[in-house]
């Protein structure tokens, strides 16, 4: 095998990695924004809450129980899910559930409970980046030919995210519970004239969102490291992949997902990282000035 | 106990500053049905969404079989057996006709009652494809068994025939009578379709600018004085 097809191979399985953390993101946001039409600008700092959590997890395993030292990876997970998804609970009840009827306002606060969590981040963590230290077993790896180095964390936040996403379309599409997400995204008032508890729904499915953020965090320990804005800058390629996606369509987040990480990682070892963020960027609009509806709608009579 | 299942008294219903229903009382008996009528803008839906509570009321109260219901949230008025058939049919389009009937069932519930399929065998039929691909009587007939699928006792149907052709309206007539034989249900349906108000109705109301200017058992209709009081 030749040095330039192991080349290839490895920057696809970053670019895997990329869009792993970006799925896990867009995932949250797809059904926040995508279903409930809420602009969660604060949406990046749950993420950040699931890294600190994990940071947190680690350096409590390290001094005081050696023993979950190897394992608190996967304890960390759960209770990122948990806080993240527990603070959206705080969060829609005192501010999103007073503002689904003017979604535009959502834009505005939102973004300033993201400059909130922010600071709040850096008076309690310090600004400077920190990182969770990972267990042995999570390094190294694998290299199935001599030139070709497939790293171990990258399988594991796959897999984790290949679980996720099963888990989550299953729970929108096989339960009750995602009829009558569905139902109640689609029309509010009319979901609750037949008999669904909306306001309940809506604090569950935001829940949800938050939670599957602070998954996204966890799994962000793994390749690379914490500071109070490491979920801000996800944001924007988030938003852009439910977009381009197709805001309601679950599949559509999947795909776009895949196609912007790839896109990004292949063209950023051929070129600078922001002339590899322009041609993804002018790629993206191009495609949407086409399809303003994004890669996958639904075509049914409204 | 009188064997009045829904009854409505002294309602107001504004819209900002402007009154939509003033001071409007109506007694609702077990099993009837009732056609309330009335041109367009004279409070019909306004009274409907107000029983079901989508739209609150200034004043006055609604009681369902003994209990105050008013003020209640829509939802927590289907718990308790009422159940509400828009204008304009108002599928989710993009879940699936037996998702749409699921989504009708008390919580946590995903068995669709085979009976729902019985009385609109279409629905069986149709029950994997989207509702906003259905034809607009098939979309009734969703809306209706999604109704149905709460086990409510007294039915809203907010003017089922509009934009439904003939054939289908002279249709569902027979089927609403017939579910109403079958499973004990109290009816109040709005209308403007004066030969549907008469195929279905045991008592016509008329409803204008907000008031009950009209009332009468079927027996006793006079179709001629009616269509008066319907005609512009």
């Amino acid at each position: 095998m030749n040095i330039s097809a192991a080349i290839w191979a490895m920057q696809a399985f970053n670019g895997l990695s990329t869009f792993c953390v970006l799925l896990l993101m867009a995932l949250g946001l797809a059904i926040v924004f995508g279903q409930m039409g809420v602009i969660n600008m604060a949406h990046g700092e749950f993420l950040t809450i699931g890294a600190y959590t994990t940071y947190l997890l680690s350096q409590v395993s390290e001094r005081w129980l050696p023993a979950l030292a190897n394992w608190y990876f996967f304890v960390a997970i759960a209770l990122a899910f948990v806080l993240a998804g527990a603070l959206g609970l705080v969060v829609e009840h005192f501010m999103i559930r007073k503002l689904y009827k003017r979604p535009l306002d959502t834009l505005l606060a939102t973004w300033g409970l993201s400059l909130i969590m922010q600071q709040a981040f850096r008076s309690t963590f310090g600004a400077r980046e920190v990182s969770a230290k990972l267990p042995d077993w999570l390094m190294g790896s694998l290299k199935p030919t001599p030139t070709i180095d497939i790293p171990i964390n990258g399988l594991v936040v796959m897999g984790l995210t290949t679980i996720l996403t099963a888990g989550v379309l299953f729970a929108l599409f096989y339960t009750r519970f995602g009829i009558d997400v569905r139902a109640t995204m689609q029309n509010r008032a009319m979901a609750s004239a037949v008999g669904i508890n909306t306001a309940r729904i809506d604090r569950l499915a935001f829940g949800l969102g938050c939670g599957l953020a602070g998954v996204a965090g966890a799994a962000f320990t793994t390749i690379g490291s914490t500071g109070p804005t490491s979920g801000s800058l996800y944001i924007v390629d988030t938003f852009l992949v439910v977009v381009f996606g197709g805001a309601q369509s679950l599949f559509g987040t999947i795909a776009s997902a895949f196609t912007i990480a790839q896109t990004q990682a292949t063209t950023e070892f051929f070129m600078t990282g922001s002339m590899a963020k322009v041609l993804t960027l002018s790629l993206v609009i191009l495609i949407l000035m086409a399809r303003p509806q994004g890669l996958f709608a639904l075509k049914v009579r409204r | 106990m009188s064997d009045e299942l829904l009854s409505v008294k002294s309602i107001r219903v504004c819209y900002g500053q402007s009154e939509a229903i003033a001071n409007l009382s109506l007694a609702v008996a077990r099993g009837e049905i009732v056609a309330v009528m009335g041109l367009n803008g004279m409070g019909k839906t306004t009274l409907m969404k107000a029983l079901i509570g989508l739209l609150a009321v200034r004043s006055g109260s609604v009681m369902l079989d003994g209990k105050e219901i008013t003020g209640r949230e829509p939802f927590e008025r289907v718990a308790q057996g009422l159940a509400y058939v828009p204008q304009g049919r108002m599928v989710f389009p993009a879940l699936t006709v037996e998702e749409n009937i699921q989504a009708g069932l008390p919580p946590s519930q995903r068995e669709v009652p085979p009976e729902l399929y019985r009385f609109f065998p279409v629905l069986k039929e149709m029950r994997k494809r989207r509702a906003g691909n259905l034809s607009g009587g098939q979309q009734q007939q969703l809306v209706i068994a999604r109704a149905l699928a709460s086990k409510p006792r007294v039915l809203l149907l907010d003017e089922p025939t509009e934009g439904i052709q003939p054939s289908i309206i002279k249709e569902l007539a027979v089927q609403l009578k017939a579910i109403r034989t079958e499973v004990g249900l109290t009816i109040v349906v709005s209308e403007q379709v004066l030969s549907f108000a008469l195929s279905v109705a045991d008592r016509i109301l008329v409803l204008n600018r907000g008031a009950l200017v009209h009332e009468s058992p079927r027996s006793e209709v006079n179709e001629e004085s009616l269509g008066r009081l319907l005609s512009i």
